[in-house]
């Protein structure tokens, strides 16, 4: 039988300062590259990064990056960013102004003697199980950010998980004005 | 009409008004060079391919017009990436086309082939993969949109072979609507409000400096900051990006400011109560340590890059915008600062006592650099233009060379490129005919890329080159003999080794050689009247001699080290 490696830390995943830029970019090859090498270069540090067409979704992508605002200037990475001849917009958004929702997913080993228990920590979470075999279950949660840790933190308990999160996406709570609604395609 | 498409790019830069492409062929490019055989464009055959990235620099700088290189796939692309990030760093508008391997082997490692676009994003303003023959035109009419807009820089195009040997329906794009570039919008709207902070901030100087960079020249800006500087009397400093930006002999005129900059010139930005930046990036050359750079001033910071508005230094006032287009609403709102006088009487007192200076050499040499520059600058008609590679001889130059017009010097600045002189003369001279074109260059700089005068001679572009031979690496070895002790690191060149007279002679140039003052004035009048051919100088000079004034680097502005001979009144 497998051991399972000890848990070794705790489980930090909103950075201190962080902000959120949701970043739409012409649907081409290469753009995410663009953007990875940019902030590499830089030295800025991305948290997450969430990428998909968006709703004008034959020419154009959404790109939800999590930046570390400690890293450097938030104008300064917004300004880099818009230098990119494939990015078309950028919106910037304070983590107090944003609805953000994650998705987690996790392959847990089970068997009769935890199995109660699990079911108990899904039901506290909201969480649901979307799969199911003799000994394991993969269970989902979408929720905000923290929700989502809280969740993790929950399944530390158990031996053996297999974890999976998007990263964040977000948009800005309604009736909030976006910092730069000005840009767009033209 | 139907085009294969290379001929449709060919035609494409035709349609730009191309008359010039750098290059050399190879595999995939070469259905390219077919259709050129038939074009009005002028090729030049490079012996490397950086020769024809720094040409296209060379040619650039001196015309205002983008520069065109063109190039094969694999090695032929990677050797022009010095050239192309040399551009970015100076915002140089070049466009670069690459041949590429065909489409069906790409991502194969294939014969020649290499990610180029891939290589260069980060030092282009873009780049293209052209996929279908149909897309060229949009690409080269979007590339030099892209290079030659906003902040202009190099953009490339990687052609793959199978797209420029398949067929096309001629079209051309009417304008940037058809351009596909979404996210690219580089016309500003002025902010009045931003205007009017800055001329409030203005009205309250006493102590301020027009800090001159080299985006002034880009938005062609010059007879705007003339007419601005001579209205408001404000003291101007150009950066070594902005040489020739004001008139060297203008009495506004302070110099170059920075880490070899004048006395007066980095003195006063340190006094200054207000720096009016005009395209200029507070590079750390300019700034030396950033924390103790212009303690005491407040920041109008103009720039057509949003991104460098606050990126080392913040701003009181940041506007966004062309220097032209903001030169003329600082105009319209009538800037004015409070009188001047006392500031005038510092600064006079500062150049009094600290100008550039250096000793008489001996009547039997070797030369005094500088003397070797000021006598050719003496003897050159108006108009020249120079040309340098990176090292002592490029701060000279920049130091000594009485720059009076836009567009008159030309040199690798932000990437510090050795070897950019000799190929950006070249490229000068191109788009120049008709003027002189000098390149002041090492010993060192000029072994790494000599060989482009053979292209030089080749195709009739009489360049004139002028090596300032210590025989070392004389910017390290200064550095050496400053901060490590002495202790000289492989820097050592020899002065004979190679035969710069017979080497040139060799590519089928004039070589002389002058090793005192006496034969200095005869080989210049010598090379003065050679006009077919190019020519090359092999200055015997001082390798002892070191650039002054120097800011050490990480050290403050306040800490400059003014020429030995100046010292001993001061500190």
């Amino acid at each position: 039988m497998n051991t399972p490696e000890p848990f070794a830390g705790e489980v930090v995943h909103s950075p201190v300062r962080h902000h959120i830029l949701s970043v739409l970019v012409e649907n081409k090859s290469g753009v995410l590259a663009r953007i990875a090498g940019l902030f590499a270069r830089r030295g800025f540090n991305i948290y997450s990064l969430a990428v998909a067409p968006s709703e004008r979704h034959a020419r154009f992508s959404r790109i939800t990056i999590v930046v570390d605002a400690e890293s450097a200037p938030l104008e300064q990475m917004m300004g880099q960013l818009d230098k990119l001849v494939n990015v078309v917009d950028i919106w910037d958004i304070a983590p107090k102004d944003a609805v953000e929702r994650e998705l987690l997913l996790a392959t847990i080993a089970t068997d009769v003697s935890n199995r109660t228990s699990l079911l108990d920590i899904l039901g506290r979470a909201g969480a649901s199980i979307i799969d199911v075999d003799p000994g394991a279950v993969t269970v989902m949660l979408a929720g905000t950010p923290a929700s989502c840790d809280e969740f993790e933190r929950a399944l530390e308990d158990y031996s053996s998980v297999e974890l999976h999160r998007t990263g964040r996406l977000a948009v800005p709570r309604l009736g909030q004005e976006l910092t730069n609604p000005e840009r767009g395609p033209r | 009409m139907q085009l294969t498409g290379a001929q449709a790019l060919i035609k494409s830069l035709e349609q730009q008004g191309v008359d010039t492409v750098f290059g050399l062929p190879g595999g995939a490019i070469l259905p390219v060079y077919d259709p050129l055989l038939d074009s009005s464009i002028r090729h030049i055959l490079v012996r490397h391919e950086q020769g024809a990235g720094h040409m296209a620099e060379g040619y650039a700088l001196a015309t205002g017009r983008p520069g065109v290189a063109m190039v094969t796939s694999g090695p032929g692309s990677t050797n022009i990436v010095t050239p192309i990030a040399n551009a970015h760093m100076d915002s140089t508008p070049l466009v670069v086309v690459t041949g590429q391997v065909a489409t069906s082997s790409l991502g194969l490692d294939a014969f020649q082939e290499c990610d180029i676009t891939g290589i260069t994003m980060g030092v282009t303003k873009h780049n293209f993969l052209v996929r279908t023959a149909h897309d060229i035109p949009r690409a080269v009419a979007a590339a030099f949109h892209l290079a030659t807009t906003g902040r202009p820089g190099p953009v490339l195009i990687d052609l793959p072979k199978d797209v420029a040997q398949s067929t096309m329906e001629w079209w051309y794009p009417a304008g940037p609507d058809e351009y596909d570039l979404p996210g690219y919008h580089p016309l500003i709207d002025l902010d009045e409000a931003d205007v009017e902070r800055a001329v409030a901030l203005m009205a309250a100087a006493e102590r301020p400096v027009l800090y001159v960079g080299g985006g002034t020249l880009k938005s062609r800006a010059t007879a705007e900051l003339r007419a601005f500087a001579e209205r408001t009397r404000i003291p101007v400093v150009t950066t070594l990006m902005a040489r020739g930006a004001f008139p060297h002999s203008h009495e506004l005129n302070l110099g170059m400011p920075g880490m070899h900059g004048l006395y007066a010139a980095v003195t006063a930005m340190q006094r200054s109560d207000l720096l009016i930046t005009l395209g200029a990036r507070f590079d750390d050359r300019v700034t030396g340590r950033t924390a103790a750079f212009a303690p005491g001033a407040r920041v109008i910071h103009v720039d057509i890059d949003r991104a460098e508005l606050g990126k080392i230094r913040q701003a009181d006032v940041a506007i966004q915008g062309d220097v032209g287009t903001v030169l003329r609403a600082f105009e319209a709102a009538g800037a004015m600062p409070a009188r001047l006088d006392t500031w005038w009487s510092e600064i006079r007192s500062w150049q009094a006592a600290y100008p550039l200076t250096y000793e008489d050499e001996p009547t039997e040499g070797p030369l005094r650099p500088q003397h070797v520059i000021e006598s050719l600058a003496a003897n050159a008609p108006e108009g020249t233009i120079v040309a340098s590679g990176v090292g002592q001889h490029q701060m000279w130059t920049a130091q000594f060379w009485p720059f009076e017009e836009p567009n008159s010097w030309i040199n690798s600045g932000g990437a510090g490129t050795m070897g950019f002189g000799v190929p950006a003369a070249i490229g000068a001279k191109v788009g120049r005919p008709d003027r002189t074109v000098w390149c002041i260059d090492g010993d060192g700089c000029f072994q790494m890329t000599a060989q482009e005068l053979v292209t030089a001679r080749s195709e009739g572009i009489p360049v004139k080159v002028a090596i300032l031979n210590n025989s070392h690496l004389g910017m390290v070895r200064q550095w050496q003999e400053m901060f490590y002790d002495e202790r000289y690191s492989e820097v050592y060149l020899s002065p004979d080794l190679p035969d710069y007279v017979q080497w040139a002679e060799a590519m089928g140039c004039v070589g002389l050689r002058a090793t005192t003052p006496k034969e200095m004035s005869d080989v210049i009048d010598e090379a003065n009247a050679i006009n077919d051919v190019p020519v090359v100088i092999d200055f015997r000079v001082d390798a002892t001699e070191k650039v002054f004034p120097m800011v050490p680097a990480g050290a403050s502005n306040d800490d400059i080290l003014v020429h030995p001979s100046q010292r001993k009144e001061t500190r």
